[in-house]
């Protein structure tokens, strides 16, 4: 009978984890190290589920990590090398204090490195799983590439950062996988296509850093090497999928092209080439040269039918536009002015098949010169140019972001030279039922749908308010108005979207008064006493629930709410201010 | 230790003592550091005092000889030590106590420049010479006085170059021929080079190497662990209002701004402050780039993942499915009456059994009779107390009303109705014939006359504590009294009418009884205490059942007239539903109210039963209970009737239904009964 008393926290969850220190002393790693391990690892602590019971019954806050993760590590060669590295540092410091400087020498040569390319691989088994995690690794990589080449980490990281973002970006441009950009206060955001896949990173704006002080770059850099090593397989296995050569080499013709006359004034022979790279106004060397690649991308007919076919027309449908998007500024000619960030422009003109150049002074690459009369479009950055060509059309920088997110070329008027220019948003909202739209948003949609008449008539309410002439408008236009009205509506009741439009007097239903409309009255108080009895009938759980789900729904509404208001304070205070102005000029 | 200053020499030994002392010395001054001194408590003072007197064991035989040992170990003995002579140094008589220690201080004007000696116990008034030692030592000078640090220095050679050398001696001839070691080495290395044993120095590689990492994919790779990783979670997108030219809605007001810079970082909804900038040019870099990158960085090695199920659930599928409360009609919908005329509020209604009138207690010292349909106040009669309950004979043979206020519990006549039924009361209560032995009762039986008969009154019940509520048994023979009291077992009173007898039917105290009722049909008595019910068999005289109702504080019950259901309201806004034959639990919680529960009754016809509570509102619900015993019962709120107003936080204090119609009253704190239809 009886037997041994069973002793506490010797199985069940207290036995999967272990703490941070005990699972340090194991691996007989400094903190340091351990930190380094399991950022090259990818190892995360995990939150036990009953942490008490794991903490041995104390609820000191603690960070665990599953011993599975640890016993893991235990079997990581790379904890060798740090060991290494650690003595090949003692030795080290050992020789500079006896100056033995031959010693140093000897030792600097023999410097334990190691490489991550099990761990890459052991991460991420396949490519898809990397290409999956590499948002991350693409705007840190691009961080470090802006860095200045001065203290707070290697040259080297940032040369070779530098370099496979250019090799990113050129692959980019060649399998035209960008499909939406955003100017943010903090960057430029892109989002690639990248074998289904999709990708999104960050750029900085193209200035010195503030280097904070709190910030531990000792981990950014682990992270940077893991993330170069992962980054560069990658980008071979990605130029691999093109018949591209790695690393990237210019298309000889066009490095004949490029060719400067004085170039050796501009850079060293080792950096110009990756300038030559970096301006992107170059096709790549392919493996096999094959004569202009411009097989269409068809998708096979297979016999189906039902929801199939549905499914495959909608995929061939989606297909058809994104080509359309492929070749948005195909046969356009830019040329972007000093002024303008001359990378994240020229990068996504030629995503979209665009020619573009710039001034010699600007950068390496440029292939054509401001005289240039085939132009078609200047981007330029300033409120006026005192040199104007009749047959291109001068417009900001914002055209070509708004038109790559709207999936079609807009009109230019709204982007001219000094022109006001419209909200830049956000494509990468997507805005549900009860969501907040803008009126630019609703606007654009309807461009897209090919309704140009709407935006024309909203323009003309813009641009001259009187509202007599806008009642003749609705006169001679009736019909559309009625029309437009109706869909405005319709989103209305979907979405319970509050839009900017103005309210013109209806007419009186028959049903809102009389018995009819008393008997639909009470058939709706009816129902809704029904649901609120329903209500209180409710299980204490699900109540909860319910009451949190409606509230989440009520604080969504109340916002869009609030912006919908403030949206109309700024239109009428605007429109009081324009009114002011034209009475003035009278 | 009268002669310490001897030439200046310290032994070779002291010296690094004696540098360490004088340096801590130092950290006083003048006086300060003579305190110190004398108040024996600088364990770096000691060796002063102890090498300075080994120097002058020479000179005077005081000397302690047993070395350097604490001198506690001589704690216990008359004597401290030895002098050179082996004789014992003995202890001063007395030691001096603190009181000595101050009065010294005070009056020995030599005080300062003591010192105590442990070694011999005695205190050593320190010569001008030892002073003068200790001060130059405290400035960081010589102890010898005489002792000059800058004179010249004398070279041991001159530093003029001679004609001569030091010796004559001819070179060596191992200094012109090749050393034969070297040779050795030297061929060693060059037959190592000729057969590629030391190869020179390859230059590393810095560059990283590249190759197609994921050539051989290979399913069996993917292990265990890939399935149970928890990938990171990708970076928010941005939204509108993160763009450089947001639309103007999206920006910050001035208030906004405010609140925002006051807020802290964690709390702050936005991480940054909308901007618009009017052209691309105009746009700074943005300053937090790096820390938002380096908290991403934190995130994924420091943040446990947790993979969290996201319900995805339609809240219109959480609100149970119930029959319209339309195809449970008759049910009252709306109101219709509002009786009108007390001028308090009204704690109590009760309907006689024909539904032709209802009474009415309030605590204006009033019981009012009223018409139901016209809404009349037939009758008004004054009680001498704020009326607690009212409760209407069920037999419709019999018209009295019984009505309980302060210790009194009155039985009228309200003369309303068939006269019959009137005289054949009056003929009831006259019928009584006292029994032979008069047996002592807990409450006094009076007749009214006179006066008061002619008022309605009949039978006075006088109490010996202050009554609470009455209830009647379904005959109409019984009616049983509350006299709440924590104390005592004397809590519950059960009177016979026809024979004016009372019984106290409980000998113990089961705690605060809160209301008490009769079985419609059985023989069954139930007593509310604060959290239990307790269901009693009158004949057999025990208990029967307890129910646990799971409510913190009950404050009515009710019971349906087939006698298998219970309801019971409570103070915490719960309603507990019972199955008696089910269980002692409640079969269903409601918690519809929103404030405490004041009045629940049953329907005698029909399956509903009704509550009020303090929101000021009568909750109908229908409750049937099916013959089947395979079918559960059914309880659906079907109506929420409005109409009182709530003051002093009191809304509706009692309910009942019209015995007939399915119609009930309410009264309510506001004054008024009302009668929903």
């Amino acid at each position: 009978m009886g037997g041994l008393q069973k002793k506490k926290y010797e199985r069940g969850s207290a036995t999967n984890y272990i703490t941070r220190n005990k699972a340090r002393k194991k691996l007989q790693l400094s903190l340091a190290d351990f930190r380094r391990l399991c950022i090259l690892k990818g190892i995360y602590p995990h939150e036990p589920k009953h942490k008490k019971k794991v903490n041995k019954g104390s609820t000191a806050p603690r960070t665990f990590y599953l011993l599975k993760d640890i016993r893991f590590l235990l079997h990581e060669p790379i904890v060798r090398k740090f060991r290494e590295y650690k003595v090949f540092v003692r030795k080290l410091r050992k020789a500079y204090g006896k100056a033995e400087w031959t010693a140093v020498e000897r030792l600097r040569d023999n410097k334990p490195g190691y490489k991550l390319d099990h761990i890459i691989k052991e991460r991420y088994p396949t490519f898809i799983d990397a290409l999956r995690d590499i948002d991350d690794a693409l705007s840190m990589c691009f961080l470090f590439s802006t860095f200045a080449r001065t203290g707070k980490c290697h040259v080297q990281t940032i040369t070779l950062c530098r370099r496979l973002t250019v090799e990113w970006m050129n692959y980019v441009v060649t399998s035209r996988s960008l499909r939406k950009v955003f100017i943010s206060i903090k960057g430029i955001y892109y989002q690639a296509e990248v074998l289904g896949q999709l990708i999104t990173w960050l750029v900085p704006y193209q200035f010195a850093h503030d280097h904070p002080t709190d910030v531990d770059y000792r981990v950014m850099a682990t992270f940077t090497e893991m993330y170069t090593t992962l980054f560069g397989f990658i980008n071979f296995r990605l130029y691999q999928t093109l018949n591209l050569v790695y690393p990237p080499k210019l298309d000889s013709k066009a490095e004949s092209e490029l060719k400067a006359e004085h170039e050796e004034d501009y850079a060293m022979d080792s950096e110009s080439y990756l300038e030559k790279l970096s301006a992107l106004s170059a096709s790549l060397a392919r493996v096999v040269a094959t004569a202009e690649e411009e097989e269409e991308n068809q998708l096979d007919q297979f016999p189906a039918d039902g929801e199939d076919l549905e499914n495959m027309e909608a995929r061939e449908k989606e297909q058809k536009e994104q080509e359309a998007q492929n070749r948005l500024f195909e046969g356009l000619k830019f040329f972007l002015n000093r002024e303008v960030p001359r990378e994240s422009l020229a990068f996504i003109l030629r995503c979209f098949g665009a020619e573009v150049s710039w001034d010699k002074s600007l950068c390496i690459g440029g292939t054509y010169n401001v005289t240039d009369e085939t132009i078609t479009h200047q981007i330029v950055d300033r409120p006026d140019i005192d040199k104007q060509y009749i047959n291109r059309y001068y417009i900001q920088p914002q055209w070509v972001f708004d038109s790559v997110n709207a999936k079609m070329r807009l009109p230019v008027e709204d982007y001219f030279l000094g022109v006001t220019l419209p909200p830049h948003l956000s494509p990468f909202v997507e805005e549900k039922d009860g969501d907040y739209v803008p009126p630019e948003k609703l606007k654009l949609m309807a461009l897209q749908r090919g309704e140009k008449h709407v935006q024309e008539e909203e323009e003309d309410d813009d641009d001259d308010d009187d509202d007599e002439e806008y009642n003749d408008e609705v006169d001679d236009e009736d019909l559309t108005e009625e029309k437009n009205l109706k869909k405005m509506e319709d989103q209305r009741s979907q979405g319970k979207q509050t839009l900017a439009v103005k309210v013109t007097p209806g007419k009186v239903k028959p049903w809102e008064t009389g018995s009819v409309g008393n008997k639909v009255r009470l058939e709706k108080e009816e129902k809704a006493e029904e649901k609120r009895l329903a209500i209180m009938m409710m299980k204490k759980k699900e109540k909860y629930l319910y009451d949190k789900i409606m509230f989440g729904k009520k604080r969504t509404t109340r916002e869009a709410n609030k912006l919908a208001a403030k949206r109309k304070a700024h239109e009428d205070t605007s429109k009081a201010e324009k009114k002011q102005k034209k009475a003035k000029k009278q | 230790m009268g002669t310490v200053c001897v030439g200046g020499v310290y032994p070779a030994g002291c010296e690094k003592k004696r540098d360490t002392a004088a340096h801590s010395l130092l950290i006083g001054s003048g006086r300060g550091v003579f305190i110190e001194i004398t108040h024996r408590c600088s364990p770096t003072l000691k060796w002063l005092t102890t090498s300075e007197s080994f120097q002058l064991s020479r000179v005077c035989d005081i000397r302690n000889t047993v070395g350097n040992v604490p001198m506690e170990w001589y704690q216990d003995y008359p004597h401290i030590g030895y002098n050179l002579d082996g004789k014992k140094i003995f202890k001063p008589i007395r030691n001096k106590d603190e009181l000595d220690e101050f009065l010294d201080k005070m009056e020995n004007p030599d005080y300062w420049r003591t010192v105590h000696d442990k070694t011999t116990a005695s205190d050593i008034r320190l010569t001008d010479e030892q002073v003068d030692l200790v001060h130059r030592l405290q400035k960081g000078q010589f102890g010898d006085v005489n002792f000059n640090e800058y004179e010249p220095s004398v070279d041991f050679f001159t530093n003029e170059v001679m004609i001569h050398p030091v010796t004559n001696r001819p070179q060596d001839k191992r200094s012109f021929i090749p050393s034969l070691i070297e040779k050795e080495k030297v061929s060693k290395l060059v037959h190592a080079i000729k057969m590629g044993w030391i190869k020179p120095r390859k230059p590393k590689e810095t560059t990283p190497q590249y190759y197609d990492l994921w050539a051989k994919e290979d399913p069996n790779a993917i292990l265990g662990r890939h399935k149970m990783h928890v990938p990171a979670p990708k970076m928010r997108l941005p939204g509108h209002e993160e763009s450089y030219n947001p639309p103007p809605e999206y920006l910050l007001t001035e208030e906004e701004r405010l609140v925002w810079e006051q807020q802290d970082a964690e709390d702050r909804k936005l991480p940054f402050l909308p901007q618009k900038h009017s052209c691309l040019r105009a746009v700074p870099a943005f300053s937090r780039f790096i820390h938002e990158r380096f908290e991403r960085c934190l995130d994924l090695y420091l943040c446990p993942r947790q993979r969290k199920m996201r319900v995805n659930v339609n809240p219109e599928d959480l609100i149970p499915k119930l029959p319209k409360p339309k195809d449970l009609q008759p049910f009252p919908t709306t109101m219709s009456l509002v009786y009108r005329g007390h001028t308090s509020l009204v704690r109590s209604i009760s309907a006689s059994p024909t539904g032709q009138w209802l009474v009415s207690g309030s605590d204006d010292f009033t019981v009012r009779f009223w018409e139901v349909n016209t809404g009349r106040c037939m009758k008004t009669l004054e009680v001498g107390g704020a009326v607690k309950s009212v409760a209407w004979n069920p037999n419709p043979a019999v018209c009295l009303v019984a009505v309980c206020f302060e210790r009194t519990v009155l039985l009228l006549n309200p003369s309303l109705g068939d006269r019959l039924v009137v005289s054949s009361t009056d003929q009831l209560i006259t019928a009584y014939e006292p029994p032979e032995e008069d047996k002592e009762q807990a409450v006094t039986w009076a007749l009214s006359e006179g006066l008061e008969h002619n008022m309605g009154h009949r039978l006075t019940l006088t109490h010996p504590k202050a009554v609470k509520q009455v209830v009647w048994h379904g005959k109409g023979d019984y009616l049983s009294s509350v006299m709440p009291d924590n104390s005592s077992n004397l809590q519950v009173l059960i009177h016979q009418v026809s024979k004016r007898r009372t019984q106290n039917p409980f000998r113990k105290n089961k705690g605060l009884v809160q209301c008490v009722s009769f079985h419609p049909l059985r023989p069954y008595f139930f007593v509310a205490t604060q959290r239990y019910v307790r269901v009693y068999n009158l004949i057999k005289q025990e208990l029967t059942k307890k129910l646990m109702t799971n409510c913190k504080w009950i404050s009515s019950m009710a019971i349906h007239p087939g006698g298998d259901n219970l309801i019971c309201g409570s103070y915490d806004c719960r309603l507990a539903w019972f199955d008696l034959d089910l269980s002692t639990k409640p079969y269903k919680m409601l918690r519809h109210h929103k404030k405490a529960l004041r009045g629940v009754a049953y329907h005698r016809n029909y399956p509903l039963f009704a509550s009020g509570a303090d929101d000021g509102s009568v909750i109908v619900c229908h409750g049937m209970v099916y013959n089947d015993l395979l079918q559960n019962p059914l309880i659906v709120p079907v109506k929420v009737l409005k109409g009182h107003q709530i003051t002093h936080d009191l809304g509706v204090l009692d309910v009942t239904f019209h015995p007939t119609q399915p119609w009930v009253f309410s009264s309510g704190a506001d004054t008024t009964i009302r009668l929903f239809t």
